[in-house]
């Protein structure tokens, strides 16, 4: 069957989503999903940030519809035309998710371990705005050990529930879930029990934001400190295919990763050994460098890129602050007639 | 997430288990979990209304599922209390139609009468007094829930005769 | 007097035991159901054209045609006795005093979608009527009207109540079908609807407690004499649950079509003001439908009569309508503060969120607060402008009409009040009791707040 996006024409199978299809499409008619996980059954339909207009149903049935639909779980139909970039309502519903996904969120990135490869950041880089208009106190949960792996943050947390879904499908026994409800609906163990499954690990890697981090990892680098290469071992957890992205500092691997595509989502999951236990290059075959797209904050760090000299140019003294300020403060004499490369600044 | 850690007595008596028997059997018998609800209820009812972890971790055994499913549903149900309550918990009906019919000073005269603030017991553990959402008595307004039962068209004078009513024992709460 | 369909047998002593009822002429649908094909019992509700009771008005007949009976898996009929909606309370009259017909209209309906397994899920906080409704059904099965082999005809019907716990959401009709299935109220999404996959998977017809207990009447007397009542598309008889402040609240069976203000002001029905305080705003149909200010109440904003049907009421959109919704009437008087009123419906939907969403979960909340927040006189002038912004973003955007709901109320006050909410950023002081309009209504004090003309 056919469908349009955005202008774009493409023909899928029965049973494609609009999101689906706008990933084959590719580029920015892709709306963003921070609830949808391909790979994980019963995901999707929850975080309203993939709206999309159906401006014609089908041919059989032209009518558009009334509201926006959540493209990740609204199948095409023959003839559907859909506006997702292009259309002006979709863009405010975006800003507007973005703005209620926001509102609570503590907006602490600069010690969040996600930062980087938050699809939060994106999101509110993409349709964010700058002010607030919350003045009102942000909610905040009481921290909850759930083991010495993963790290939870319930702050953050968008209530995606993609970590529920790993638990349900990847688990054998999920021991946490969605608890309470409303605005105080949190992931939880209820008795803070340690999630420690062979496949638990894989709750990080869904993660859309800095709910759920890794515990080995924490606070060691920015991501974008990090060089990631392709990875992989002979792996004999069953199920685990053993195939990873290791992000190393030096020769040091700090983290361990499944591999992840270009919506974020990983090719495939991997075990806890693997991602825990094998912090050794010699645990590795390492197959080379990852990309990223290119826009990625992670490719600040880029070895295959030339880095351009930064150089600060200031204003004469603006760094020096005013005379009576440095005595208070005892700064040493340092001389702040020189820029950052050691050339004089022109008097 | 757990502040307190709560116990309780657990006691599932011949009576109340025949009653689960009884409400399992309305669902087909692959479909156990579908009497979470009205299972949880009764359990409450039997253990001073209220359920704890270990009491949940019951309920989970009883229905062959796992206590998470357990915990996720007694914490998305109001009606279902986390910690010890009081004996008597007067639920007032704070929605719009009730506070146009003076509800909410009938909680202040209750909480002063009883000397607590809202969803705090009484010292010797017999009352409550809570705010709950639309209980479905507008045309009765204003009114308060007592276990099973609704008490409607309150006034000040109904209320101190509730108190009294239950200090003396003198009141039935279930429907059983 | 208006002619009674459902309430017709209410105040016969004892019509709350089988015997009463059966003499009575109770389950006589029953019978003649057990007679008739399925596809005539639904082309009977579809000439009648009932509606769905429970808020959407939804044509049940046409529902009932939507069941999928061609997948041969087992069908199920559910009765949404979840009556949560503030300002509505006529399903639990039913249910309280005449139990069996309830369980008759679900027996008739059953048979009408084939179902062999049938569920009325009755709210938790109404645990006396689910013992009322568990010893009816008792009583039912003991006459042999369920069970296997019902009155000799090989039709097997069970049916059984089921309680929820507290939460509003379990009203829309797939959270309704997840509680049953006894997890969290979280809606679904659709489609699929419960039509082809609802209770564990299976095809599900849900319905309002009020629009099975209409059954009964249209199959023993027919669909065309049940459209015969009431006006064009507004047929039958409604139960409207009426409260606030008027002389006589409580559960009243109107014909379709009689006027608002015959139904306010009449002694049979709600016997005028409380008091001699003036009428100031109205609800029609619980609390998720838009306020109506006084001059929209009795006539339309083209001057015709308001009349209690679901066009009339909603004449004029929402610019200057509302709707029939579930018929939860609510009426206020000028002491009523249309601001602390807004906030208590937004503390109620913020209250009631499942949280499964986004803008319902992070709006109602926000709504709730800065709503607060001018009710406590610390508003500011573009907290009006906000809320406005605010609603608007979680309208239509979310998974179920919680959203909605929570939305419009917010939308209508500022609408129709706006001089309301401007009066309470302005004048903190003067609204620090929460009774502020009870000595000083807001008529007195609206020249404060009137746009200056130099």
């Amino acid at each position: 069957m056919k469908v349009t996006i955005d202008g774009h024409e493409i023909e899928v199978e029965a049973g494609t989503t609009i999101l689906q299809a706008a990933r084959m499409i590719g580029g920015d008619v892709v709306p963003p999903a921070m609830c949808y996980y391909s790979k994980l059954k019963g995901t999707g339909g929850k975080c309203r940030c993939c709206l999309v207009e159906v401006t014609k149903g089908s041919d059989a049935n032209p009518t558009p519809m009334p509201k926006l639909v959540a493209s990740c779980v609204t199948g095409c139909m023959d003839g559907m035309e859909v506006n997702s970039k292009s259309s002006e309502r979709v863009t405010e519903a975006r800003k507007a998710v973005t703005e209620f996904l926001l509102i609570n969120h503590p907006l602490d990135c600069p010690v969040c371990d996600q930062a980087g490869e938050c699809d939060l950041q994106n999101l509110s880089f993409e349709h964010g705005k700058a002010q607030t208009r919350f003045i009102e106190e942000k909610r905040t949960f009481e921290p909850e050990n759930i083991g010495d792996k993963i790290q939870l943050h319930m702050n953050r947390c968008i209530l995606c529930q993609r970590c529920v879904q790993v638990a349900e499908q990847l688990t054998d026994y999920r021991v946490h879930g969605v608890l309470n409800r409303g605005d105080h609906a949190q992931i939880s163990t209820m008795v803070s029990a340690a999630i420690d499954n062979e496949f638990s690990g894989n709750m990080i890697d869904v993660c859309p934001v800095g709910a759920l981090t890794d515990k080995t990892f924490r606070f060691k680098s920015r991501v974008w400190f990090n060089k990631p290469f392709n990875a992989h071992r002979e792996c004999t957890t069953p199920g685990c295919c053993g195939k990873v992205t290791v992000w190393m500092f030096g020769n040091e691997i700090q983290r361990v990763t499944a591999r992840k595509d270009e919506f974020h989502e990983v090719e495939d999951f991997i075990c806890n050994t693997c991602r825990y236990d094998k912090k050794e290059v010699s645990d590795w075959t390492i197959e080379g460098p990852r990309k990223f797209e290119k826009d990625s904050v992670i490719n600040v760090n880029n070895y295959t890129r030339k880095m351009d000299k930064v150089v600060i140019n200031t204003e004469k003294g603006i760094l020096m602050g005013r005379d009576e300020d440095r005595k208070k403060i005892s700064m040493a004499d340092i001389d702040y007639n020189e820029k950052i490369d050691g050339t004089q600044v022109k008097k | 997430m757990e502040k307190h850690h709560y116990t309780q007595e657990i006691n599932i008596t011949d009576a109340l288990m025949a009653r689960i028997n009884e409400l399992v059997s309305h669902y087909p018998a692959d479909k156990k979990k579908s009497a979470l609800i009205p299972v949880l209820h009764e359990v409450q009812d039997a253990h001073d209304n209220w359920l704890s972890i270990e009491l949940q971790n019951k309920v989970a055994e009883l229905l062959e599922i796992k206590p998470i499913e357990v915990y996720e549903v007694v914490t998305f149900y109001t009606m279902f209390n986390q910690r010890p309550v009081g004996k008597y918990m007067l639920e007032f009906c704070q929605t719009s139609p009730c506070c146009q019919r003076g509800v909410e000073d009938l909680m202040d005269y209750t909480c002063q009468k009883l000397n607590v603030g809202i969803a705090e017991p009484t010292a010797d553990g017999l009352f409550e007094v809570r705010g709950v959402e639309c209980l479905g008595a507008c045309g009765y307004a204003p009114m308060l829930q007592l276990g099973d039962y609704y008490h409607e068209h309150l006034t000040k004078e109904k209320i101190d005769q509730l108190i009294d009513d239950c200090k003396t024992g003198d009141i039935t709460f279930y429907d059983k | 007097m208006g002619r009674k369909i459902l309430l017709d047998k209410i105040n016969v002593p004892g019509i709350k035991s089988y015997e009463v009822y059966r003499r009575e002429g109770g389950y006589a649908s029953v019978e003649k159901a057990l007679k008739m094909t399925p596809e005539a019992i639904i082309e009977e509700v579809k000439t009648s054209g009932l509606r769905g009771r429970g808020g959407a008005g939804f044509p049940v007949g046409m529902k009932w045609s939507f069941i999928d009976k061609k997948s041969g898996k087992p069908r199920h009929l559910v009765c949404n006795a979840d009556e949560s909606e503030p300002g509505t309370f006529k399903d639990r009259y039913l249910m309280e005093y005449i139990p069996h017909l309830l369980i008759e209209g679900m027996i008739t309906s059953s048979i009408a979608l084939e179902a062999n397994l049938s569920y009325i899920y009755i709210r938790g906080e109404y645990m006396w009527v689910f013992k009322t409704l568990e010893r009816a059904i008792k009583e039912a099965y003991a006459a042999g009207w369920l069970g296997k082999n019902i009155q000799g005809s090989g039709y097997d019907l069970d049916l059984h109540v089921h309680c929820g716990a507290g939460a509003y959401i379990c009203g829309e009709e797939t959270a309704l079908i997840e509680s049953l299935e006894g997890k969290r109220g979280n809606p679904r999404l659709k489609p699929p609807f419960p039509a082809i996959s609802g209770l564990w998977a299976n095809p599900t017809v849900v319905n309002n407690v009020e629009s099975i207990a209409a059954v009964p009447w249209i199959i023993n007397n027919s669909g065309a004499d049940y459209a015969a009542i009431g006006i064009g598309r507004s047929t039958g008889t409604k139960l409207i649950s009426a409260s606030g402040n008027i002389k006589k609240p409580g559960v009243y069976e109107i014909e379709l079509g009689i006027s608002v203000e015959e139904f306010i002001n009449s002694d049979e029905y709600c016997g005028g003001m409380e008091t001699d305080r003036p009428l100031k705003a109205l609800v029609p149909g619980g609390s998720s439908v838009p306020i109506l200010p006084a001059h929209l109440i009795y006539k339309t904003a083209n001057g015709d009569d308001r009349l209690m049907t679901y066009e009339s009421l909603s004449d004029g959109g929402f610019a200057t309508g509302s709707m029939l919704g579930s018929g939860g009437f609510i009426v206020y008087d000028d002491r009523a503060c249309i601001v602390r009123n807004t906030w208590n419906f937004a503390r109620f939907y913020h209250h009631e969120s499942c949280g499964q969403c986004t803008p319902c979960r992070e709006g109602t909340g926000w709504l709730e607060k800065v709503l607060w927040r001018i009710e406590n006189g610390q508003g500011r002038e573009e907290d009006i402008e906000l809320l406005w912004s605010i609603q608007s973003k979680i309208e239509g955007n979310t998974i179920c009409p919680l959203g909605d709901a929570a939305s419009w109320p917010v939308a209508a006050a500022i609408r129709h009040f706006r001089e309301e909410f401007e009066y309470h950023v302005r004048f903190p002081e003067k609204i620090k009791n929460r009774d502020h309009f009870t000595h000083e209504p807001f008529d007195k004090v609206r020249h404060l707040v009137a746009p200056q003309n130099v």
